[in-house]
C-alpha cells in the first residue's frame, strides 16, 4: 500500500514484513528512529520478535551474532562511531559466515565530530567481508531491506544496507510497502545450516592456524564474488514479486552511448538523476548509480563504461592520503579495458554539507578542465583555510 | 577566552576565571548548568591555575562540559573519557584531572572503562551527571534508569533490567572516594568536589543532575535527596560503607567512602622533563 512514510519508519516497516527473531540496537543519531520504529512496532504487537536495546554498538552486533548463531533471522543498525564501534564483530561475523542484516544510516566519522551524513562509517568497513548495498531513495530502502535477508540467507554472507542518514532517514516520502504476504512468498522462513545445535553440537570461531587459513579468506571472498549473480537474481525475483527492481548491481540512468557518465553511490543518485532529466542533448551524460559495493561489480561497470571517455566518481568518502577510495578502486577496475575512460575523482558532500543539483555541472567542468586520475575534494572552500593548509 | 595570569597562590581566580565564553547549548533548566558552575567554583575555591586543570569528556549532552570551561577540554569520543583521562595523567601528573559525562557515557558504553578506572585508582576525579536517561540522543534508558521507566520509545515498556548502582560497583572495584551530590544542592556539590580533587586517587562524584526534557520528573528530586552522608563522617572502611549502601535510598547525598587504597603512581615524577621521559624508551 502507498502511503507517506519517514524513511527510517519505512525501514523499521520493512524490517517488520521480514519477521526477524532477535533486533539488537544501540541508539545513535540519525539510526535512532529506525529501531524506535521497531520497538513501536513490537510494542504494538505488530512484530513478534526480541528486541535487546543494549550498552553499545558492540554489544548490538555481538548479540546479532549470537541470536544469528542459534538459527534466529537477526538485525542490527548503527551509524558513524557506531559502526567503528562494531568494526571487530563486524569482521567476525562475516567471517564465520553468518547471515544477518544492518542498516547503516550513513554519518560521517569524528573527529571532528559531525553529526551528520556522508558515507565515510560504511567505506570504513568495506574489507569486513560483508555485501554493501547503496540505496538511492527510501523506496530503495525498502526493498533493499527486504532483499537483504534472502540474499543474506542464500549466501551465508552478512549484508550492510546502507542509507543515507537525514536525506534518507529522516524524510517523508511516498513508499510502497508490500504486503505481508508477498513478504512471506519472497522470503521463506530461514534454516541456517550451521545453525548452533545440541543435537549436532559444532562450534563456530576456533583458532585457525596458517595451514587453513587463506583457504578460509580465499573462501570467504569467492563466496563474495559468487554473491554478485545472487544480488541481480534476486532483484529480478523482487521485481517479479512486486513490478519493481532496486537497481540489481548497478543502474545506468540515461543515454547508453553517453561519452561521459557519473557513478555516484546513495541518495546523490536521485539527486542527479533529476537533474539529467534537463541536460542539454547535445552534451550527453549518463549515471551509473553503484549499488553494490562489495561485491565489486567489476564486470557490470566494464560493460557499462564501454564507449565512455569522461568517467567522473562522485563519493562522499575519502581515504585521507591518497584520495578517493571508489574511484582508485574504478580505476583499478578498468585498467584492463581498452580505451578505458578517463577517471576523474572527486569527494562531496562530507559531514553534511549539501549537494545541491548545481554540483553537476560544477563536477562536468572540473573534470573536463582537470587531468585524469586527479583527485579533488569538489566543495571545498579554501578561502576558509589559513594559507599553508590550501 | 581572556589570558588573565593564574600564577598558583595569588588566590585571585573566581569561579567566572573558569568558565568560557560558550553560551552552553542544554535545555533551560537542565540540572547540567548548576554542575558546570560547582565545578567553576571548586577550581576557584581550590585555586588550581588554569593551565593547570583539564577536563575530559566523553559524548552526550554533559558532555559538552568541557567546552564551557577555560581549562584544557578534551571532548572525546562516547565511552572512553575515563582511559583518555588516565593518558593525559599518566603523561602530566602535575595536572589536576576531572573527568565528566553521563550516566550512558560512563556506566553503559563506558562501563568496562569505569570498573578498571576505580581498580587502576589514578588520581582523577570523576563526575557523573546522572539523569538516568541518554538526554542527547533524545531520551532512551540508561543503565541507571528504573526498570519500570515508560517514557523511552526504544523500552516502551520498561528497560527491565536491574538499574546498575555506581557506587556499590566504584567501591567493590577500588575506588579511592565515593560521593553523591544532587544538582539542585550546587554548593554542596562544590564541596564535594572539592574534597574529591584533594583526596589521592580515583574520586568518583555522581551527581544526580535532572532531564528535565525526557525526565521532567526528576524535578521531585529537590524533595527526595537528602544530604546525610555527612562528609566529615565519610566512612574509611569498605565494609562499614558497603553496609551504608544496603540501607541508601538512591537519594542519598554526601560522601560515602575515603579510602586508602594504593594509588596508581605514574612511572616518572611530575617534574619529568623530556631526557627523562626518553629513559623510559630504553629497552
Ligand atoms: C559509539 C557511539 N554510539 C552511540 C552514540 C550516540 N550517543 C551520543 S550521546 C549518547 C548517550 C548520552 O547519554 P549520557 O551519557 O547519559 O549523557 P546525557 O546526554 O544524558 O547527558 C549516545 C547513545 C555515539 N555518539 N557514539
Ligand atoms: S536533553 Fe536533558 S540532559 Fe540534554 S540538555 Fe536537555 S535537559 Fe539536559
Amino acid at each position: 500500500m502507498r502511503q507517506a512514510l519517514e524513511g527510517s519508519q519505512a525501514i523499521a516497516r520493512a524490517v517488520a514484513l521480514c519477521r526477524p527473531g532477535v533486533v539488537a540496537a544501540y541508539p545513535i543519531t540519525p539510526q535512532t528512529h529506525i529501531v524506535e520504529g521497531i520497538s513501536k512496532l513490537v510494542a504494538d504487537g505488530v512484530m513478534d520478535c526480541e528486541l535487546v536495546s543494549v550498552e553499545s554498538e558492540f554489544s548490538a552486533a555481538s548479540v546479532a551474532l549470537g541470536a544469528a548463531a542459534a538459527g534466529s533471522r537477526a538485525y542490527t543498525a548503527s551509524s558513524s562511531q557506531g559502526i567503528m564501534l562494531m568494526s571487530e564483530v563486524l569482521y567476525n561475523i562475516a567471517g564465520l559466515r553468518v547471515p544477518m542484516v544492518l542498516t547503516c544510516a550513513n554519518r560521517a566519522v569524528g573527529a571532528p565530530l559531525s553529526i551528520w551524513n556522508d558515507q565515510q562509517d560504511s567505506m570504513a568497513v568495506r574489507d569486513a567481508g560483508w555485501i554493501q548495498l547503496y540505496c538511492a531513495d527510501n523506496q530503495e530502502a525498502v526493498d533493499t531491506t527486504i532483499q537483504a535477508f534472502r540474499i543474506a540467507e542464500a549466501t551465508e554472507l552478512p549484508v550492510m544496507v546502507c542509507v543515507d542518514g537525514f536525506v534518507l532517514t529522516h524524510t517523508m516520502e511516498p513508499i510502497d510497502l508490500p504486503d505481508q504476504d508477498v513478504v512471506d512468498a519472497f522470503l521463506p522462513p530461514y534454516h541456517f545450516a550451521r545453525m548452533l545445535d545440541p543435537a549436532r553440537p559444532i562450534s563456530l570461531g576456533t583458532l585457525v592456524d596458517p595451514a587453513w587459513f587463506t583457504e578460509a579468506r580465499h573462501s570467504h571472498h569467492h563466496a563474495l564474488l559468487k554473491a554478485l549473480p545472487v544480488i541481480e537474481q534476486v532483484d529480478r525475483d523482487w521485481q517479479a514479486a512486486t513490478g519493481r527492481a532496486a537497481g540489481g548491481l548497478l543502474e545506468v540512468i540515461g543515454p547508453a552511448d553517453a561519452p561521459t557518465a557519473i557513478l555516484c553511490l546513495g541518495s546523490v543518485a536521485s539527486t542527479f538523476t533529476e537533474v539529467l532529466e534537463d541536460h542539454p542533448p547535445d552534451d550527453p551524460v549518463k549515471l551509473i548509480k553503484l549499488r553494490a559495493f562489495r561485491p565489486f561489480p567489476a564486470e557490470a561497470l566494464r560493460a557499462a563504461c564501454i564507449g565512455v571517455k569522461t568517467l567522473i566518481v562522485l563519493e562522499r568518502a575519502l581515504s585521507p592520503g591518497l584520495g578517493g577510495i571508489v574511484a582508485v578502486e574504478v580505476q583499478a577496475i578498468l585498467a584492463t579495458v581498452p580505451d578505458a575512460p578517463a577517471v576523474h575523482g572527486f569527494a562531496a558532500g562530507l559531514g553534511g554539507r549539501d549537494m545541491p543539483v548545481e554540483l553537476l555541472p560544477d563536477l562536468l567542468a572540473a573534470a573536463r578542465a582537470g587531468r585524469p586520475g586527479e583527485f579533488t575534494i569538489a566543495d571545498v572552500q579554501l578561502s576558509k583555510l589559513p594559507e599553508e593548509d590550501r | 577566552m581572556d589570558a588573565k595570569p593564574t600564577a598558583p597562590g595569588t588566590g585571585s581566580l573566581k569561579a567566572q576565571d573558569y568558565k568560557s565564553d560558550l553560551k552552553p547549548v542544554w535545555c533551560p533548566g537542565c540540572g547540567d548548568f548548576a554542575v558546570l558552575s560547582a565545578i567553576t567554583k571548586a577550581l576557584a575555591e581550590l585555586q588550581v591555575p588554569r593551565e593547570d586543570a583539564a577536563v575530559v569528556s566523553g559524548i552526550g549532552c554533559s558532555s559538552r562540559i568541557p567546552a564551557y570551561t577555560s581549562v584544557y577540554g578534551f571532548h572525546s569520543i562516547h565511552g572512553r573519557a575515563l582511559p583518555i583521562a588516565t593518558g593525559l595523567k599518566a603523561a602530566r601528573p602535575d595536572l589536576t584531572v576531572f573527568c565528566a559525562g553521563g550516566d550512558g557515557d560512563g556506566f553503559s558504553i563506558g562501563g568496562n572503562h569505569f570498573i578498571h578506572a576505580c581498580r587502576r585508582n589514578v588520581d582523577l576525579t570523576y563526575i557523573v551527571m546522572d539523569n538516568e536517561v541518554y538526554g542527547m540522543t533524545k531520551g532512551q534508558a540508561s543503565p541507571t534508569t528504573e526498570p519500570d521507566w515508560t517514557g523511552s520509545k526504544l523500552t516502551p515498556q520498561g528497560p527491565g533490567v536491574a538499574p546498575f548502582q555506581p557506587l556499590e560497583i566504584a567501591l567493590s572495584a577500588g575506588a579511592n572516594f565515593i560521593a553523591r551530590g544532587f544538582s539542585g544542592d550546587p554548593n554542596f556539590v562544590v564541596r564535594l568536589i572539592v574534597e574529591a580533587v584533594r583526596h589521592p586517587g580515583f574520586s568518583l562524584v555522581q551527581v544526580l543532575s535532572p532531564c528535565v526534557t525526557f525526565r521532567p520528573e526528576q524535578r521531585a528530586w529537590k524533595e527526595t535527596t537528602h544530604a546525610d552522608w555527612a562528609p566529615e563522617a565519610a566512612s574509611t572502611d569498605r565494609r562499614e560503607a558497603f553496609l551504608r549502601l544496603l540501607d541508601d535510598d538512591g537519594f542519598t547525598t554526601g560522601v560515602l567512602y575515603k579510602g586508602h587504597n594504593p594509588v596508581f603512581a605514574p612511572p616518572h615524577p611530575s617534574s619529568a622533563n623530556l631526557a627523562d621521559l626518553e629513559k623510559g624508551f630504553a629497552l
